[in-house]
């Protein structure tokens, strides 16, 4: 057991991956002889060598096109893209090529590769380097999505993303990379599709993601010794596949749930599991869902700004202390 | 290529570089292909087909160029106007028509439908229906090659208009500098869709001009001659395969039809079509095999035996039942599911 940064779990599960098999190959700009923009693949090139740790040109689309290549004829590519708001330069493979090719195909052939790629704002980059993206990714039927939030499930959930037969889109949390805990020695491979709970609680469910999930733990402290409100965290993990049980099961206990996202207002991963969870636990609820995002704006790159935007502990604690002392919303 | 009138009888026959079975191998793709397309035509005015559907009529010696210079191992990757080189890696017709009218026959019993055909047994990886996706996927198949030392090669088809598109620049740098196993084969038909691609490009040669930006020979061919296309690919081939890196080939040529079955082409300006008729690839290689020994009766042969199984496989298609309602929800996930949550 060690502590490790979120930023050196990359770079222990994709080397556990590598040493496993050598069909795994890894690129991206600036992630072998740089190790990356966020540090987050240093070593991965002396270790595996340049032929299986390779630096790109500034081409996305290459990048992400040659990873599906290389990953419909037998390797097991994890590609880079830098910044996730990037996504949207190579939205075609994530959108039309990955998630269709084994469907329009009737089986023939299938994309087992990663995208890993650095989500999420409080870094003070502005509008076009800080966006959650999550639920871009979230809606396209035969994508897989994870968004871990502590160093050893980057671990292990890049272990199960390389070894899952989809393609998986790994989004790390760049407010995370400097983050650390305690992660095992050893193998470790976890289970895409498994939400956790991290705290136990009675009164209420709130479920965040990446980021959101240690404001949400900072936050339900607070309802506790402050308010008396005792609530369960649960950390979504994965947002396809969707681990809807452990979700409808804390809910049937606590009878009221609310979201964390840190994703615009519209279409937020919460949506959809405040959509099932009203069409399939209504009479388990005691009051309305609630969620709690960022507002529907372009991320200002100002700090105060941004702090104002993303949702904080204090903003949680604010929001579901009113909502569950009565006030409508 | 130089014709027989230039050459000293018997001699340029024994010189000949093309074997005469190739000749008439060459031959029977190209009139199989047109039959088989022609055939998809019609069955797309009885309403048999539907959809869309973009044929390569005028455009088959190409195909048949290509493929003849493939090993087994290689891969195609081609674009919606895909029948021709799917056909041309020896993929049955009836499944390529039986997929054209998304029955359960098809390649891939109706879920792909005709801008996707695919037959991986055959090593055809994917027809590609967002312009210039491909080009970087087959970058991504050759440098697994690369990297596992196989000697296959990727070979990537796409059209004139796709050189404007991001992904062909970013393939074509991306092959260069890793000296990939790929060949990009540009088919130059004058038009994208239904705008001469000279009105909008900054070059003559749309794509051999551009590939020299990239450190590549630049190489304009004569695309309606299949014998031609054979010898360049040949040479690209190889030299992909001894690790000599990427090449660019600029296919001249020219649709005959419109850009899909909706287009009826009256943007071409007159005797355009007619002059291309003229060179038109498959009398251009009828002409050639007379000309090289091959008996008439071995040619009519051969067309007669094309004309059969484009019927037969038209009836196997007919008789064949649509795809069945359980496939509507298969294949999403590699668990053969589409199941996103518990
Ligand atoms: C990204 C994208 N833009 C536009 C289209 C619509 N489109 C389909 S075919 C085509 C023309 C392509 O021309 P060319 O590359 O010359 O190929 P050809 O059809 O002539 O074989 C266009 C614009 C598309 N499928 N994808
Ligand atoms: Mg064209």
């Amino acid at each position: 057991m060690a502590e490790l940064t979120y930023r050196d779990a990359v770079a222990r599960g994709i080397a556990q991956e590598m040493e496993r098999d050598s069909n795994v190959v890894f690129l991206g700009e600036d992630v072998a002889r740089a190790g990356g923009v966020f540090k987050a693949t240093v070593g991965l090139v002396d270790r595996f060598g340049p032929l299986r740790v390779r630096d790109t040109p500034i081409s996305e689309q290459a990048i992400l096109g040659a990873a599906m290549g290389a990953a419909m004829t037998g390797l097991r590519p994890i590609a880079e893209i830098m910044f996730a708001d990037f996504a949207a330069v190579c939205f075609d493979y994530i959108a039309n090529e990955f998630p269709k090719l084994r469907y329009m195909t009737n089986g023939q052939l299938g994309c087992p590769l990663v995208v890993r790629t650095g989500n999420g704002g409080g870094a003070r980059f502005g509008a076009q380097h800080s966006q959650s993206i999550e639920n871009w990714t979230m809606m396209i039927p035969g994508l897989k999505v994870v968004a871990p939030s502590s160093p050893v499930d980057v671990v292990g959930l890049m272990a199960a993303a390389v070894r899952d037969d989809n393609p998986v889109i790994f989004h790390e949390h760049k407010s995370l990379y400097a983050t650390k805990s305690e992660v095992p020695d050893g193998e470790i491979v976890d289970t895409l599709g498994t939400a956790k709970i991290l705290r136990p609680g009675r009164d209420a469910t709130i479920l965040a993601l990446a980021l959101m999930v240690p404001r949400a733990l900072a936050a339900a402290e607070t309802l506790a010794s402050e308010h008396g409100i005792d609530c369960e965290v649960i950390d979504v993990r994965s947002l396809v596949p969707l681990d809807t049980q452990t979700i409808l099961n804390s809910v049937a206990r606590t009878g009221r749930l609310f979201t964390v996202e840190e994703n615009p207002r519209l279409c937020g991963w919460g949506a959809e599991i405040a959509s099932i969870v009203a069409d399939e636990a209504f009479w388990d609820l005691d009051g309305p869902i609630v969620r709690i995002t960022t507002p529907h704006i372009p991320l200002p790159a100002a700090d105060h700004l941004e702090d104002l935007a993303l949702p904080s502990a204090p903003r949680i604690v604010e929001r579901i202390a009113r909502v569950m002392n009565g006030a409508r919303r | 290529m130089t014709s027989k009138k230039d050459r000293d009888g018997e001699t340029a026959l024994k010189n000949d570089d093309i074997s005469p079975d190739i000749r008439q191998e060459l031959f029977r793709l190209q009139v199989e292909i047109r039959d088989c397309e022609k055939r998809a035509n019609d069955l797309f005015f009885q309403n048999m087909i539907k959809g869309t559907s973009h044929l390569s009529l005028g455009q088959e010696a190409i195909a048949a160029g290509m493929a003849m210079a493939m090993q087994p191992g290689d891969k195609s990757f081609c674009t919606y106007r895909g029948h021709a080189h799917t056909l041309a890696r020896g993929v049955p017709m009836e499944k390529v028509l039986g997929e054209l009218m998304l029955r359960d026959n098809g390649l891939m019993r109706g879920k792909g439908g005709s801008m996707h055909l695919t037959s991986v047994e055959h090593g055809v990886m994917g027809s590609y229906a967002i312009i210039g996706a491909h080009l970087p996927i087959a970058c991504g198949a050759a440098w697994r090659a690369q990297y596992l030392g196989q000697d296959d090669v990727s070979v990537c088809f796409f059209g004139d208009g796709t050189t404007n598109i991001g992904a062909f620049h970013e393939a074509l740098n991306f092959a260069a500098i890793w000296k990939l196993p790929v060949v990009f084969v540009c088919e130059n038909n004058l038009y994208m869709e239904y705008t001469l691609t000279s009105e909008i490009t900054a070059v003559e040669h749309p794509a051999a001009d551009r590939a020299s930006a990239y450190g590549l020979e630049r190489i304009v061919i004569d695309g309606n001659d299949a014998d031609v296309v054979y010898r360049t690919a040949q040479a690209a081939f190889a030299k992909a395969r001894s690790g000599g890196g990427p090449s660019m080939i600029e296919c001249m040529t020219y649709r005959h039809s419109g850009h899909s079955r909706a287009d009826p082409a009256k943007y071409r300006p007159p005797g355009e079509l007619e002059r291309w008729l003229e060179k038109d690839p498959i009398k251009i290689y009828r002409t050639r095999l007379a000309e090289f020994g091959v008996p008439e009766a071995r040619i009519r042969a051969i067309e007669e035996e094309s004309k059969r199984k484009v019927d037969e496989a038209t009836e196997v298609c007919k008789a064949s039942p649509p795809a069945p309602a359980e496939l509507l929800t298969t294949d999403v996930y590699a668990d053969g599911g589409w199941a996103w949550r518990n």
